[in-house]
C-alpha cells in the first residue's frame, strides 16, 4: 500500500486518476480496526528492555537472570521433565479450583439474583467473604482441610468464585426490564426464562468475571503451592529459593506470566465469539 | 367482505357469542395520585378490532398492560377477563439481541420444537422475511424488526392481540405498508385486537371500533365504516368520524392534514 492510496483527499486531477474517495471529515471517536499482532507488542517491548538491560550489565544476574539464561534453564528443566511435571500439577490444581469456583459463582449469582430470599440470605455473607483476603483465610482452611490437595483446590475456588459471582450478579441485574416483560407475555416458564433471557443477558458480565477468575486462580496457585508443596510450579520456585537458583525462580515467574496471559487471551477470544451479536466500541 | 365477517357483526348473523374481552370497573393508580384508570368498562367482541386513542398520559398503556397482566405491582381494583392465549406487540420490536431472528420468533412457542420452528418459518414468510431466519436482530432495519415482532405474535395464533403503538417508531411510508400487512394477516388469523395508537387515521382505517380514553374512562366510542354491521346504514364517513375523534381529543379538526394526523404527544394540552 502506498501513501497515495490511503490518502482520502482528492488526488490532483490526472488522466488516469484513481477513483475519487471524497468524504466529509468527521472526527472518529470509536476505535480504529484492530492491527494484527499489535496486541503482543507491549509484552515484546518489555522483553526487549529486559534483554538490553541484561546484555549491557545494567541488570545484575543475581537480581534478575538474563532472558537467555532463563530460556536455557527452562529448556533444561523441560528436558529433564521437572518443568512439565510441575506444570501439569499446577494446571490441574488451577483448573479444578476454577471449575468449582465458577460453578459456585454462577449458581450463587443466579440464586441471589433471581430471588429476594436468595439475595437476603446469600449476598451479605458473600460480601463479607469478599472483604477477607484469601491469605488471611489460609490458616483456617489448613485447619479444616489439612495441608493436602483439598485445601489447595478449596482456596483457589474461594478466590475464583468472588469475581464470577459479582460480575454475573451485576450482569444479571442489569438485564433490561423490557426483556423480562417480554418473557412474561410469552409465558416462559422459569427454566426457559433463565435459559433464554437471564443467562445470555448476564453472559457479558459473566465473561468479565471469568477473566478475573482465570488470572485469580493462577495467583492463588502461588499462595497455596508454597504451603508444604511436593509438586507444582510454586514448589519448584520455593525449592529454588532455598538453593539460591535465581534463574529457576524466574522460569517459574515466566511460566506464571505466560499462563496468565494465554488464559486471558483465551477468555477474550471466547468473549468475542460468544458476544458476536453485540455492536460495541470493541468491534 | 372479509373484514365484515370479523367483529361483532358475527353476532348479528347467529347466536350472540361471549365477548373475548370484558373489563369491569377497572381502577389503576400509581402511588397516591388520582386514578390513571378510574372505573373503566370495556367489552370487545370475538374477532373485533378496537383502536384506543387518547392524549399522552391518558392511561392507554396502563390499560393495555392491565390486559396483558404486566402490571403486577400497580395498585388497583376491578375485573379483567381475557382469553388464555394473549400476545403483545410492543412499540419497540423487543427482540432479544442475543437470539437469531427465528429463535426470537419461536421463543416460548407451545408446540414441540420441530413444529414451532415450522410455524416460525411460515410466520416470517408471511411478513415478507423469508430467508432472514439466521440474521441477528441488530442486522435488520426498524421496520423489519417490527415485522419480526409481528411474526412472533402471529406464530402462536393468539386469540387476543394487544399492541401498544406498534408502528409508532416507523416512518409514514413503512407504516402504510405495515397497515396493509396487518390487515392481510388479520384476515387470515382472525384474532381479537386491541391497539393503542396516536394516529387518528390509522385507527379509522384499521379498526372496527375506535375508543377515546380520557380521565381514566372512555370518553367517546365510535364504529368505523368497516365496523358497521350492514354497509349503507352508517352515517359517519371517514371525514366526519375523523373530525369527531379529533374534537374528542381536544384538537381542531381543521389543523390536521389529510394523511397521518397524529395527536401530538408533547403539545397536546
Ligand atoms: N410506572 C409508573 N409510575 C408512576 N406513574 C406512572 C407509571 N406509568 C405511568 N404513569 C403515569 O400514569 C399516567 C398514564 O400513563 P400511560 O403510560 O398509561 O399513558 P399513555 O396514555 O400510554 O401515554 P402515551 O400516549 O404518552 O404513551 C401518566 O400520567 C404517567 O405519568
Ligand atoms: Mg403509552
Amino acid at each position: 500500500m502506498t501513501a497515495v492510496v490511503q490518502d482520502r483527499r482528492p488526488a490532483p486531477a490526472r488522466t488516469a486518476a484513481p477513483p475519487a474517495d471524497v468524504r466529509p471529515r468527521v472526527r472518529r471517536l470509536g476505535l480504529r480496526p484492530p492491527v494484527p499482532l499489535a496486541a503482543g507488542s507491549g509484552v515484546a517491548l518489555l522483553l526487549v528492555v529486559w534483554a538490553v538491560g541484561s546484555a549491557t550489565g545494567l541488570i545484575d544476574p543475581r537480581v534478575l537472570s538474563a532472558p537467555w539464561t532463563v530460556v536455557t534453564t527452562g529448556v533444561d528443566l523441560a528436558v529433564d521433565g521437572r518443568l512439565v511435571e510441575n506444570l501439569a500439577v499446577s494446571l490441574g490444581r488451577a483448573a479444578q479450583g476454577l471449575v468449582w469456583g465458577v460453578l459456585a459463582g454462577v449458581l450463587l449469582a443466579l440464586l441471589s439474583g433471581l430471588s429476594r430470599l436468595g439475595e437476603a440470605l446469600l449476598d451479605g455473607p458473600i460480601q463479607v467473604k469478599r472483604a477477607v483476603p484469601n491469605l488471611a483465610l489460609l490458616p483456617l482452611l489448613i485447619l479444616w482441610f489439612g495441608i493436602g490437595e483439598e485445601m489447595k483446590v478449596v482456596t483457589i475456588a474461594l478466590g475464583v468464585f468472588i469475581p464470577v459471582y459479582i460480575h454475573t450478579h451485576n450482569g444479571l441485574r442489569s438485564i433490561d426490564k423490557r426483556y423480562v416483560e417480554l418473557a412474561e407475555t410469552l409465558r416462559l416458564d422459569r427454566r426457559r426464562f433463565v435459559a433464554h433471557v437471564v443467562l445470555p443477558g448476564a453472559l457479558p458480565g459473566f465473561l468479565l468475571g471469568l477473566r478475573f477468575a482465570v488470572t485469580g486462580s493462577l495467583l492463588a496457585l502461588v499462595v497455596v503451592e508454597q504451603v508444604n508443596g511436593t509438586a507444582g510450579i510454586g514448589y519448584m520456585m520455593e525449592l529454588a529459593r532455598t538453593y539460591g537458583q535465581t534463574e529457576v525462580i524466574v522460569v517459574g515467574l515466566v511460566v506464571y506470566g505466560v499462563l496468565g496471559y494465554t488464559a486471558d487471551r483465551a477468555v477474550r477470544l471466547l468473549q468475542r465469539r460468544a458476544l458476536s451479536w453485540r455492536r460495541t466500541l470493541e468491534d | 367482505m372479509a373484514t365484515h365477517a370479523r367483529g361483532l357483526t358475527g353476532a348479528a348473523a347467529g347466536a350472540p357469542t361471549a365477548p373475548a374481552v370484558v373489563v369491569r370497573d377497572l381502577v389503576r393508580s400509581y402511588g397516591t395520585g388520582a386514578g390513571v384508570l378510574d372505573g373503566l368498562d370495556l367489552e370487545i367482541g370475538r374477532g373485533e378490532f378496537v383502536a384506543i386513542l387518547g392524549r399522552s398520559g391518558s392511561g392507554k398503556s396502563t390499560l393495555l398492560r392491565a390486559l396483558a397482566g404486566l402490571d403486577h405491582d400497580v395498585p388497583g381494583t376491578g375485573t379483567v377477563d381475557v382469553p388464555r392465549n394473549v400476545s403483545v406487540v410492543f412499540q419497540d420490536s423487543r427482540l432479544l439481541p442475543w437470539a437469531r431472528v427465528l429463535d426470537n420468533v419461536v421463543l416460548g412457542h407451545e408446540a414441540p420444537p420441530v413444529q414451532a420452528r415450522a410455524a416460525g418459518i411460515a410466520a416470517l414468510a408471511e411478513v415478507g422475511l423469508a430467508g432472514r431466519e439466521r440474521a441477528w436482530p441488530n442486522e435488520l432495519s426498524g421496520g423489519e424488526q417490527q415485522r419480526v415482532s409481528l411474526a412472533r405474535s402471529l406464530a402462536r395464533s393468539p386469540e387476543l392481540l394487544l399492541a401498544d403503538e406498534p408502528f409508532g417508531a416507523l416512518d409514514a411510508l413503512t407504516r402504510l405498508r405495515m397497515h396493509d400487512l396487518l390487515r392481510d394477516l388479520l384476515r387470515r388469523h382472525h384474532p381479537t385486537v386491541l391497539m393503542v395508537t396516536h394516529d387518528v387515521d390509522e385507527a379509522i382505517v384499521l379498526a372496527d371500533r375506535v375508543v377515546v380514553l380520557d380521565k381514566g374512562r372512555i370518553a367517546l366510542e365510535r364504529r368505523t365504516p368497516q365496523g358497521v354491521a350492514r354497509p349503507g346504514t352508517h352515517t359517519s364517513t371517514h371525514a366526519t368520524l375523523r373530525a369527531e375523534l379529533l374534537d374528542a381529543l381536544g384538537l381542531d379538526a381543521g389543523t390536521g392534514t389529510t394523511t397521518g394526523t397524529t395527536t401530538d404527544r408533547k403539545d397536546t394540552p
